[in-house]
């Protein structure tokens, strides 16, 4: 194998036949193979950590919310249906067959967008893209139509990122921007209750889905916990809070379930590869807006109730700790959490009209991290400018 | 005794090859150098020819910019070759020894008979005054300035360093002796930094004329600029001098004998070194003079003069450097490892990151080589770099300033406090593979060049 790299490399070298491949070629090399490229200024040793590795864990904490994600996508379509005959594999199946298309349109448009970039600036691939395009299809309905999710990535990784000058330049997160794209441009497609449950939407339009039984089950509403935020109406709809921690309720594809989410966040933790900080102080945050909420009437749900519904775990867990779009400083991590979780929770007890606030909680408030950077920042070296006036 | 200054955070990089403490042989001069890349910024004025003749201490040559700074030889014999590189840049002055070594005579005096000027022209005329480094930039110390105070880490946390007890066991008199010269040159005295693990057992902690401080932790508390930055940090307008220890006990020795002696101890260390230990060698000597250590066979080592985070890659055939008591040998790792960052184990390779489980075996040391294990990227990780800094400054937007060329900003960012050494460790986590170290020396230029 190294052979067969070595003898056709020198093709896509400057010069070579094939020499604009360059990024390409590389990417697909160091995909491959550690470079054997070695130091040659400053430190001659390095650590053996890369951004490689980093975004392979973070794709790895990613894993259980996914795998429950396409469990539960047949689990709802079941549901929806009353397909009682539908064993463990049926479910999975059906799963599989709505999310794995999201994946491949995430990853090939995205991936596609990424590589004519490297391509043009002359840059290494970065690798970044591959968390980006593992989160998207866990923040979409996994009823969205297809060309609307390439038309968002699309739209997340040239104005999200490219434009910026790639990852680790980009302000705002780029598996959200898709996410608020769709949102606010596809707002027929992407709103109203039907669109959380697989299957449904089709079943609505065309009156015929892939396995759709007798039709939909009496009773059938498909809304999220988010769409009836208090106790009666959870109650009506059948949704008890363990339902909610466990994830079998209608929602984003990965976002459901707060025990997959926690076997993520504590391999993020553990690993150091997202910031404990921001994950503690957003959950602090919401908990706080929830309990005031709850204080003044604003809502009668208790304010733990805050952090299973929704996209709030997810979002805290893999989308406000982007190393990337969050604040830098430590001091700035705590600030930046609590007011994710604030806002999300402000966003979803005062705005009826658009229930969850995660997403426009982290959108806010990645414009916001580097106002905070610069407080901080400009903070300390004030303090540190007295310090050495009085040394 | 001053209370101890406790450093959290920082890291001691796992790497073989310590040097067991014994001297295995005295290096005889063959081909030695003088390197004005030795020293930053310096703009060397040649002062010999080829084929010249010269003493241990005959000046090689002088800083352009003060002439009375000179820089001399280590050797007597004959300068066979001036070596430049590009744009005629001057790289070496080789000197090939005489089988008999002769020193030029700059008179024994007793220090506590001279007054400061009279020290400052010694020193000059010598060719030692280059030991002395002024903060902030870390340049030879100009000879007209008076610093706020002199300091000298008496330890070294860096990887596989020399120890100072041992490399100096027999220099006591002549450190005591150089710290008595330089504290004439400062009114805020000369301050000693030792190490909580052994300040009482060592030798050193006997000198006297000193203000000791005490520190605790892993590298880089042996960093005399991380000491400074807690015991008095540079402002802006303020200039400090620092000297290693090495180079004060060639200051002292010049004055106890009158001679330019830069002879050393030095540790050769590293997982390339066999039976790594110690040699009686001198600053400027050839890593051919070392060849035992990696069996006369130098493809595929390289050769740092200075430890792994901040030396110098000097060749097979390079010298030691003017400051350096450590040369290290290691691997150059240019090999391809298949899915190198996919595999869930590297049991070979050491990281800080617990994306690897390295952690599990904290006593374990690496072989480690030079391969860059990844591609450079922009920054990503935010928490990485401060954790291996223990000083009161934010690393990533100091770097950033510096690669914008923001001179307010790197100011602001407290550029005046560290040199390249200081974020060495910085550069070593850094999971983009960012080249710190030389971005922050170019910071450092340009705050030169904009502040003259």
């Amino acid at each position: 194998m190294r052979k067969f790299i070595d003898k056709i490399k020198p093709a896509f070298e400057k010069g070579g036949k094939l020499g604009f491949l360059h990024s390409t070629f590389d990417a697909f090399e160091s995909f491959l193979y550690v470079p054997d490229t070695v130091t040659k200024k400053g430190s001659h040793v390095r650590d053996c950590v890369d951004l490689k590795r980093i975004m392979i864990i973070m794709v790895l904490a990613l894993v259980p919310a996914m795998l429950f994600g396409i469990w539960n996508t047949g689990y709802q379509h079941k549901l929806a249906f009353g397909l009682d005959d539908w064993g463990f594999w049926n479910v999975v199946w059906y799963g599989l067959v709505k999310v794995i298309p999201l994946y491949l349109v995430s990853y090939i448009v995205g991936l596609g967008i990424e590589f004519i970039s490297a391509q043009i600036r002359g840059h290494e691939v970065n690798e970044g893209y591959l968390v980006s395009g593992m989160l998207i299809p866990l923040i979409v309905p996994a009823d969205v139509p297809l060309w609307t999710l390439a038309l968002a990535v699309a739209f997340a990784v040239i104005l999200g990122k490219e434009v910026f000058g790639g990852t680790g330049m980009n302000i705002w997160n780029p598996a959200l921007l898709a996410r608020a794209f769709l949102f606010f441009s596809y707002p027929s497609k992407m709103s109203g209750d039907t669109i959380w449950t697989p299957g449904v939407t089709r079943y609505l339009a065309e009156g015929k889905a892939y396995a759709c039984g007798n039709g939909l089950v009496d009773g059938f509403s498909g809304a999220t916990p988010l769409a009836h935020p208090s106790v009666e109406g959870l109650q009506n709809a059948g949704t008890s809070l363990w339902d909610m921690i466990a994830g079998v309720i209608p929602g984003c594809v990965g976002e459901t379930s707060v025990i997959a989410i926690l076997i993520g966040a504590v391999i993020l933790i553990w690993t150091g590869v997202a910031s404990w900080k921001i994950m503690l102080s957003s959950v602090i945050g919401g908990l706080a807006m929830g309990y005031l909420g709850f204080a003044v009437g604003a809502t009668d749900l208790p304010g733990y109730w805050q952090l299973v519904m929704g996209g709030f775990l997810f979002g805290t867990v893999f989308m406000a700790t982007d190393p990337v779009t969050s604040a830098q400083t430590e001091t700035g991590k705590w600030i930046y959490g609590f007011l994710v979780g604030a806002l999300a929770v402000t966003v979803r007890m005062f705005n009826p009209g658009y229930p969850e606030g995660m997403m426009l909680a982290i959108l806010l408030m990645n414009t916001f991290a580097p106002l905070i950077d610069h407080y901080v920042v400009n903070g300390a070296i004030s303090r540190r400018a007295g310090k050495i006036k009085t040394a | 005794m001053s209370n101890i200054i406790e450093l959290k955070r920082g890291l001691n990089i796992p790497i073989a090859g310590a040097a067991a403490q014994k001297v295995k042989k005295v290096v005889i001069p063959d081909v030695a150098a003088v390197k004005p890349t030795d020293f930053r910024g310096l703009i060397p004025k040649l002062l010999v020819r080829e084929g010249d003749t010269v003493l241990a201490g005959s000046p090689v040559f002088a800083d352009k910019v003060t002439p009375d700074i000179l820089f001399t030889s280590p050797v007597s014999g004959t300068v066979s070759e001036i070596v430049r590189g590009e744009k005629r840049k001057l790289l070496e002055i080789r000197i090939k020894a005489d089988k008999e070594q002769k020193s030029e005579d700059f008179g024994a005096e007793k220090v506590a008979s001279l007054d400061e000027t009279a020290i400052k022209e010694k020193l000059l005329k010598s060719g030692l005054w280059p030991a002395i480094i002024q903060r902030p930039y870390g340049i030879i110390a100009k000879p007209s300035d008076r610093p706020k105070a002199i300091f000298i880490s008496a330890f070294s946390t860096a990887p596989l360093s020399a120890n100072p007890e041992f490399a100096l066991r027999d220099e006591l008199e002549n450190i005591q002796t150089g710290i008595n010269a330089l504290a004439k040159l400062t009114k805020g005295g000369v301050h000693v930094s030792f190490s909580s693990s052994n300040y009482s057992g060592t030798p050193l902690h006997k000198l006297e004329n000193i203000t000791t401080h005490i520190f605790s932790g892993k590298h880089p508390a042996g960093n005399v600029g991380v000491q400074i930055s807690h015991i008095s940090p540079v402002a802006k307008g303020d200039i400090i001098w620092t000297v290693s220890l090495t180079m004060a006990a060639a200051i002292g020795k010049l004055f106890n004998t009158g001679k330019y002696d830069v002879s050393r101890l030095v540790a050769v260390t590293g997982p390339k070194a066999s039976d790594p230990s110690y040699v009686k060698g001198f600053a400027g000597m050839c890593m051919k003079d070392i060849a035992e250590y990696y069996g006369n066979a130098p493809e595929g080592i390289r050769f740092i003069s200075g430890d792994v985070l901040t030396g110098t890659n000097v060749g097979a055939e390079g010298f030691l450097g003017f400051f350096d008591n450590q040369v290290t040998l290691i691997k150059e790792g240019n090999e391809h490892e298949l899915f190198g960052w996919a595999k869930p184990f590297r049991t070979k390779l050491f990281s800080t990151s617990h994306t690897y489980f390295s952690w599990l075996t904290p006593k374990k040391q690496y072989e480690m080589d030079t391969n860059l294990h990844g591609g450079p990227r922009a920054f990503v990780m935010s928490d990485v770099y401060s954790k291996v800094l223990p000083m009161d400054i934010f690393p990533v937007y100091l770097i950033k300033a510096c690669m914008t060329g923001d001179i307010d900003k790197m100011e602001k960012f407290g550029i005046y406090e560290v040199i390249e050494e200081d974020l060495a460790l910085c550069e070593y986590v850094c999971p983009s593979k960012i080249e710190i170290q030389s971005i922050l020396s170019g910071g450092i230029d340009l705050m030169m060049k904009e502040m003259a």
